[in-house]
């Protein structure tokens, strides 16, 4: 049975939008100040990645707001439980057209693969890259008051910047793992996701 | 000299400042008896004329010495210095080098100049002036960012992108080792570039030229070592005549823009020594200039001295560091960030701090691309499967 479900809120779909273009172009304006390529010449690339890096750290700050005051972040605890099932079906379920093992509810909406995946996002990829950034906007006062120089926080930031590419791009590879193509990008726009069941 | 009013004080070259007290022919060109008299019934407020006479000619010709003051500053439009532009502010030397620096108006103590020798003229003991006596040391209004720079790097490495921009060449290396070729019939040798610089002479051997130059960048705290005539060389090694003091450590150190001027001279190959040679005399006095033998001019001009020569002649080569101060260029043409901030950029040599856009963590990079490159690998095997086995 076809079943409709609203997964994703009008502030979390907006989040996830705007966070995603930030994220993708301070990704590609932070790759050429590192020196990776050349696209816009370091001034313009340099300007576009503080103009999105200020809205990140707003949004961010937002998000954390929205998450705490609804009760969501409980959705990111990860547990080990169904942990096996999920993995087994991306290795070998999925090719075989069997039915996802977790079944999505408006309480618990993430696989406790994607709970784990989303919890290390939220704990340690975002957090590494965004405190780093904040640090190399303020190299001076990082090296006076907390001794840390401009090469650790650069080489912290980079070290980020590549986890949350290879995150990128696993996390967009799955939004094709639906029952079509597009099915959980649809419901990232929308907000709504068709299951079955 | 330096009120110097009807522009006829020159200096004579070679002779340390002095201007021709008598008639005196020097290269070719007759140097006039300067009239004392009539400069001192000539004084006015001194101008960039006067302190040119002998700053724009230091080295022993236009240009030679400095490469950021030469004869084309005496005119200058904004173009080649936003401060001495004619059209402009029309800044005299003495505006920047005042005997004491509170006689400036409208200068802001924000923060000291980063030189801890202060000096503006010789006979100064009071202030040095720098750019932010004037400016700050945040002058950006609009760019914070590029005021984040100023601890690091001094106002003039981005301000003075190119020297010698004036056309005047100014004299980038200078061989003795060459000296003392004369043609078949015995006669002193000179040759010139289309531009009329000298690039052979029988007295001074070859010499190279340039105009519009990378400066060289190095970390400077206002200090420089010099080498003394009794220290040890290594004749192995590019001797450095002198040096600038300063490291990345150092806060009162930034990286600084330095014409470097190359040469080869000659030393005291056995007990690897500096040696003077004396250069003017008449025939029978040993000088190089009249008898052309190093070890001659050598023995003579170390005695005069009062050093040891061993009489072994040899010649090393030597560098020599001019700090590069004026020639500030409009503010559209600074420097470039990515002439800085790129692998293979001006400070490429100055390796002893990070540098975005220069420097990176080799292991997090490799780390990196592993990751972003198995991920890639991974979704593409996945995907593939997934589209074969659903059939
Ligand atoms: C008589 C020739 C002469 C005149 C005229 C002259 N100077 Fe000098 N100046 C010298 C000499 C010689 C030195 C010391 C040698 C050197 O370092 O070049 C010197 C040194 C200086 C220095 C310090 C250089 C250093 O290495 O730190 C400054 C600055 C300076 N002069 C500025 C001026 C200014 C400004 C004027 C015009 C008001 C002026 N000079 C006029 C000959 C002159
Ligand atoms: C806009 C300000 C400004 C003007 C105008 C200016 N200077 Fe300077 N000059 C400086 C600064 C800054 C330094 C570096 C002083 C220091 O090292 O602390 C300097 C250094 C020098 C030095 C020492 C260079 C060396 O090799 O160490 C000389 C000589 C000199 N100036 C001569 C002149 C002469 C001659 C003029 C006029 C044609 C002139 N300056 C005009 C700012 C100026
Ligand atoms: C005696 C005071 C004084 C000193 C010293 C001084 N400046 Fe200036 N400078 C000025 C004034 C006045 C202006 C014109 C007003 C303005 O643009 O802020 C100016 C303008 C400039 C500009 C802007 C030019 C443009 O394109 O509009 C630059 C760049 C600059 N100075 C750099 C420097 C640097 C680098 C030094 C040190 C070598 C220096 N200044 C030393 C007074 C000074
Ligand atoms: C990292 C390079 C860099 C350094 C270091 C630097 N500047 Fe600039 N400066 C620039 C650039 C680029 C501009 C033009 C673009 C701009 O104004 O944002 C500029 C513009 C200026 C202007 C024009 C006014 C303005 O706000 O645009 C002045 C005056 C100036 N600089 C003075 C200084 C002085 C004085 C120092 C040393 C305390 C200094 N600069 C150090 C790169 C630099
Ligand atoms: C003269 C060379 C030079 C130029 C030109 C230059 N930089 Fe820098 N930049 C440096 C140096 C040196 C550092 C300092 C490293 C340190 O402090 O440890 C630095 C540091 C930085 C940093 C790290 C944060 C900080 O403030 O230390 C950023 C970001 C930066 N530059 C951006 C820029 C941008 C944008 C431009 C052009 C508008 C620019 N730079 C032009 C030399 C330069």
């Amino acid at each position: 049975m076809q079943k409709k479900l609203q997964l994703y809120t009008r502030f979390e779909r907006l989040w996830h939008w705007v966070q995603a273009a930030l994220i993708i172009v301070l990704a590609l304006t932070g790759f050429e100040l590192h020196g990776t390529f050349e696209l816009f010449g370091f001034e313009k690339a340099h300007t576009i990645h503080m103009y999105s890096a200020w809205p990140l750290l707003v949004l961010t700050a937002f998000a954390i707001f929205w998450h705490i005051t609804t009760g969501e972040w409980k959705q990111y605890i990860p547990s080990s439980r169904n942990i096996l099932p999920v993995a087994l079906y991306y290795i070998r379920g999925i090719f075989r057209g069997e039915r996802h093992p977790f079944s999505k509810t408006r309480q618990k909406k993430l696989n406790p693969l994607q709970a784990l995946a989303y919890f290390t996002l939220k704990t340690v990829l975002l957090p590494v890259s965004l405190v780093s950034g904040v640090l190399y906007l303020f190299p001076d006062r990082a090296e006076a008051f907390l001794n840390i120089p401009l090469g650790l926080t650069a080489v912290t930031h980079t070290a980020g910047a590549f986890a949350l590419v290879s995150f990128f791009i696993v996390h967009t590879y799955l939004t094709t793992t639906g029952g079509t193509l597009l099915t959980y990008i649809k419901a990232m726009i929308t907000g709504w996701e068709e299951t079955d069941e | 000299m330096c009120h110097d009013g009807t522009g006829t004080y020159k200096k004579f070259p070679t002779d340390c400042g002095h201007p021709a007290y008598e008639e005196k022919k020097f290269g070719g060109t007759t140097y006039q008896t300067v009239d004392l008299g009539n400069i001192a019934r000539n004084i006015k407020k001194s101008s960039r004329n006067t302190c040119g006479a002998c700053h724009f000619f230091g080295g022993g010709g236009d240009g030679v010495k400095h490469g950021d003051l030469d004869s084309s500053m005496f005119a200058p439009d904004k173009s080649l210095d936003v401060h001495m532009d004619v059209k402009g502010l029309n800044y005299n030397c003495t505006v920047c080098h005042t005997a004491r620096s509170h006689d400036i108006v409208g200068r802001k103590y924000s923060r000291a100049a980063p030189n801890t020798h202060r000096l503006a003229l010789p006979e100064d003991t009071g202030l040095r002036i720098g750019c932010e006596n004037c400016h700050s040391s945040r002058p950006h209004k609009n760019n914070q960012n590029l005021n984040d720079h100023t601890d690091t790097v001094a106002c003039q490495t981005c301000h003075i992108p190119y020297f010698a921009r004036g056309g005047i060449a100014t004299q980038l290396d200078w061989d003795w080792s060459t000296a003392g070729k004369h043609t078949a019939d015995g006669k002193a040798i000179v040759k010139k570039d289309s531009d009329g610089n000298v690039i052979y002479h029988t007295k001074k051997g070859t010499m190279a030229w340039g105009t519009s130059l990378e400066p060289e960048y190095a970390w400077y705290r206002g200090v420089m070592t010099y080498i003394q005539q009794q220290d040890i060389i290594d004749p192995s090694t590019v001797v450095a005549l002198n040096r600038p003091l300063g490291s990345y450590a150092d806060r009162d150190a930034r990286i600084y823009p330095f014409k470097v001027h190359q040469g080869k001279q000659p030393f005291d190959a056995e007990s690897n020594r500096l040696v003077v040679p004396k250069l003017f005399g008449k025939k029978g006095s040993g000088a190089y200039w009249a008898e052309y033998d190093w070890t001659k001019a050598a023995n003579k001009g170390m005695e005069a001295y009062g050093a040891p020569f061993s009489g072994s002649i040899g010649f090393i080569e030597t560098t020599f560091y001019s700090p590069l101060n004026h020639m500030i260029a409009p503010k559209e043409a600074s420097l470039a960030c990515g002439e800085c901030h790129s692998r293979s950029g001006r400070l490429a040599a100055l390796t002893s701090f990070y540098l975005p856009g220069r420097d990176r963590s080799g292991l997090v990079d490799a780390l990196g691309w592993t990751a972003v490159w198995l991920s890639l690998a991974g979704i593409l095997i996945h995907g593939v499967l997934r589209f074969i086995l659903k059939k």
